[in-house]
């Protein structure tokens, strides 16, 4: 009856064949791994890891064969991203490259580009970051300012891109700037950058609140960029980066940040709660059943060949607003301190998701430009 | 019910349109049963959705059959249709035929409890029973030595007091002391018609929140101040927004307790949806008066048929602390290292 709607997730036998399969994969790959290391949910990185999963074939999955993909459904592939989330995996090295940049290149790259660095990333050996945010340029994306004049051969490229999650452990950046005249969302474009081989790049740590350095400053001073770097047609930036957006905020990374807090406060409430602890307890598994059917739902519209944008906003909308409450939740549950450096599992854990609960309405597009998209939606803009 | 909606959805939609007035949803407040409305549901064969089609159905699965609620709910039907379709499907459960008329069904608390001896003489007390006045038969679930028999007994046998939700539909208190017309052993318990209860309670609120966000976003678009539409501002947008993700999840949520509802009433998807769509109704309610301002707390607009519904329905077939408690005690059995596989399980 309302505007935006969620069509049932189609079924997927094949789904649950592959659950089983992630779940024997990740008791044995995580086996003893603490929970405030799987705390770090999609934040945590481990080469090694990532090299493993792309193994089984679990990386690129829904990418043509001849790029190294697996030619799987968006179904098969929100299994394993589900799984990989729940048990706390540290899949941070390849996220960003599968989720979002190569779909990217796969859609709009050129062909060398294809063939160099998808096969990279479906083998687990490349990571992506994302160059968006700028000093100025936060939610105002079209505010950029990272500029990228041509010369001979290429563009020399000044600008600052800020906030760059794993921009330190990355092989690739997607760098969205402007390459030509116009103003807001004309004559931008998107270059593919190799950080290992970029003169005139230099990447510091910025240090969040947590003291950890999760993303960082990335300065272009007179750097040099190729001309075959542009991904798609010169100008076409804006179009692009808004595209690439739906699949930065369409998963279920988007509700389950917090999921390892939530398996270790039951394991400290133990199996007999209070009748207070376990209406909490419901209540938050309640929101994440009803989540991760309209998450499926999602995936089951990007089979469709469907742009969900809007369905993807309302998901990381409520998604977030579930992560941040569940610390809150815990701490009127327990008493206790919290502590990252505590030997207790529960304690440590919460200590790391209230420090990082703050950043889940900012990364990815805040709680006020989801809105404004959802309002958008509804024809109220 | 919001995805690609069915010929028996569309043709429900046009039925309620046809005949739910503001006058009509007035009279019924004031106590007049609309038998005209009614008549049409009941030609339809909207009461007989969950029956199969040799008893009447029109032979969709259950799932689809709980939709139609959603549809009763976005034109906040006031008539007892939720309340005669699991009349129905308890009369199927025990191999009885279901009569025409307004049916209830008895009891709905779960703290209350109907006996019925050999002879078929039902007793007891049971409260808050939607339209109890109004219904020509009620069909209750009673225990005789610890046996479940449904039974169908007609309103001469039961004694009512008068009650009513906060939307003014009838909730009655009937006292049973009569012979029922038929009865039966059946494998159905009292848990299973709280739980297809919840079910369509969850359905009816889902689409009663849809209508809620339509006309909600529709009074924004239209109601000037400072010189322009109150939808422009965008305190007034991010309200809405709030309200439209809160009906999508909720939506989501009562068409999984429906498919649940087909699977054979499985409890984890059920109780997730009365808790979710409780939860929603709340908070959608309270953001669509305060876009509306004054004249959504008028009796004069029509808001109010909605939102005292959500209000009504979010304590009915089980308020949010019950479900939560019962997801809650599940979990934690389960224990910390199951959770997740028991959350993909539900």
């Amino acid at each position: 009856m309302s505007m935006i709607s969620f069509p049932p997730p189609p079924p997927c036998p094949e789904a649950e064949e592959l659950r089983a399969e992630v779940r024997a994969f990740l008791r044995t790959e995580l086996a003893g791994l603490p929970p405030q290391i799987r705390a770090e949910s999609w934040m945590g990185a481990d080469k090694e890891f990532s090299r493993k999963v792309a193994e089984r074939g679990w990386i690129a999955m829904t990418w043509p064969k001849q790029y190294g993909g697996h030619e799987r459904s968006a179904l098969e592939r929100y299994v394993v991203l589900e799984e990989m989330l729940a048990a706390g995996a540290p899949v941070g090295y390849h996220w960003v490259a599968d989720r979002q940049s190569g779909p990217l290149i796969l859609r709009a790259g050129t062909e060398a580009m294809r063939q160099k660095v998808l096969p990279q990333i479906a083998a687990g050996t490349c990571g992506f970051c994302i160059g968006m945010s700028e000093p100025d340029s936060g939610s105002d994306l079209a505010a950029t300012r990272t500029r990228a004049t041509p010369v001979d051969g290429g563009f020399r490229v000044n600008g600052t891109k800020l906030w760059t999650s794993g921009a330190h452990r990355a092989d690739y950046m997607i760098l969205f700037c402007r390459t030509g005249p116009g103003e807001r969302h004309e004559g931008t474009s998107q270059l593919l950058v190799d950080l290992h081989n970029t003169p005139g790049l230099t990447i510091r740590g910025v240090r969040a609140l947590s003291g950890e350095r999760h993303f960082n400053e990335c300065v272009f001073t007179d750097a040099f960029i190729p001309e075959d770097a542009v991904i798609g047609k010169l100008g076409d930036g804006w179009a692009q980066v808004t595209s690439e957006l739906a699949y930065e905020r369409s998963g279920p990374e988007r509700f389950l940040s917090t999921f390892v807090l939530l398996v270790e406060l039951l394991r400290a409430l133990g199996p007999n709660p209070s009748e207070r602890a376990a209406i909490a307890i419901g209540r938050i598994t309640a929101h994440i059943i009803a989540l991760r059917r309209m998450s499926r739902s999602v995936a089951g519209m990007l089979q469709a060949g469907k742009n969900p944008a809007l369905e993807a906003a309302m998901v990381k909308e409520l998604g977030n607003n579930l992560e941040q409450e569940l610390p809150e939740i815990a701490r009127s549950l327990i008493e206790s301190e919290p502590d990252a450096t505590s030997t207790q599992d529960y304690v440590a854990v919460l200590a790391h998701d209230m420090m990082y609960a703050p950043s889940f309405s900012l990364r990815g597009g805040t709680r006020e430009i989801l809105r404004g998209m959802i309002a958008r939606g509804l024809g109220l803009r | 019910m919001d995805a690609p909606s069915s010929l028996i959805q569309d043709s429900a939609n046009r039925l309620f349109a046809e005949h739910i007035t503001t006058a009509l949803r007035v009279d019924a407040e004031a106590g007049q049963f609309p038998h005209a409305l009614w008549n049409a549901v009941e030609e339809a064969g909207l009461t007989r959705a969950l029956l199969p089609e040799a008893a009447g159905g029109f032979g969709i699965g259950a799932a689809e059959a709980l939709s139609l609620m959603a549809v009763a709910g976005a034109h906040a039907a006031p008539i007892p249709l939720a309340e005669t379709m699991l009349a129905g499907w308890m009369l199927a459960q025990a191999g009885l035929d279901m009569p025409d008329g307004v049916l209830s069904i008895a009891p709905v608390r779960l703290s209350d409890r109907l006996t019925i001896d050999a002879a078929g003489r039902v007793t007891g007390t049971a409260a808050r029973i939607p339209w109890g006045r109004d219904a020509a038969c009620i069909v209750v679930l009673a225990q005789r030595d610890a046996e479940n028999i449904v039974a169908l007994v007609p309103a001469s046998a039961v004694t009512v007091t008068a009650g009513q939700n906060i939307a003014r539909e009838p909730r009655d208190t009937l006292v049973f002391g009569g012979i029922a017309l038929a009865h039966g052993a059946a494998a159905v318990t009292a848990d299973q018609v709280h739980l297809l209860g919840a079910a369509l309670r969850s359905q009816q609120i889902a689409g009663a929140l849809g209508r809620v966000i339509e006309t909600t976003t529709q009074y924004a678009g239209d109601r000037i101040q400072f010189g322009r539409p109150i939808g422009k501002f965008q305190a007034i947008q991010h309200h809405l927004a709030i309200v439209a993700a809160h009906h999508a999840a909720a939506a989501a949520a009562a068409d999984g307790a429906a498919e649940a509802v087909e699977a054979g009433l499985r409890p984890l998807p059920i109780a997730a949806a009365k808790l979710r769509t409780g939860e929603a109704a709340g908070i959608a309610a309270g953001l669509a008066h305060q876009i509306h301002g004054a004249i959504g707390f008028t009796y004069e607009h029509h808001l109010h048929f909605l939102t005292k519904r959500l209000w009504s329905w979010r304590d009915e077939f089980g308020a949010e602390p019950e479900w939560a408690a019962r997801l809650g005690r599940h979990f934690a059995a389960a224990g910390a290292d199951a959770l997740w596989a028991e959350i993909t399980a539900a």
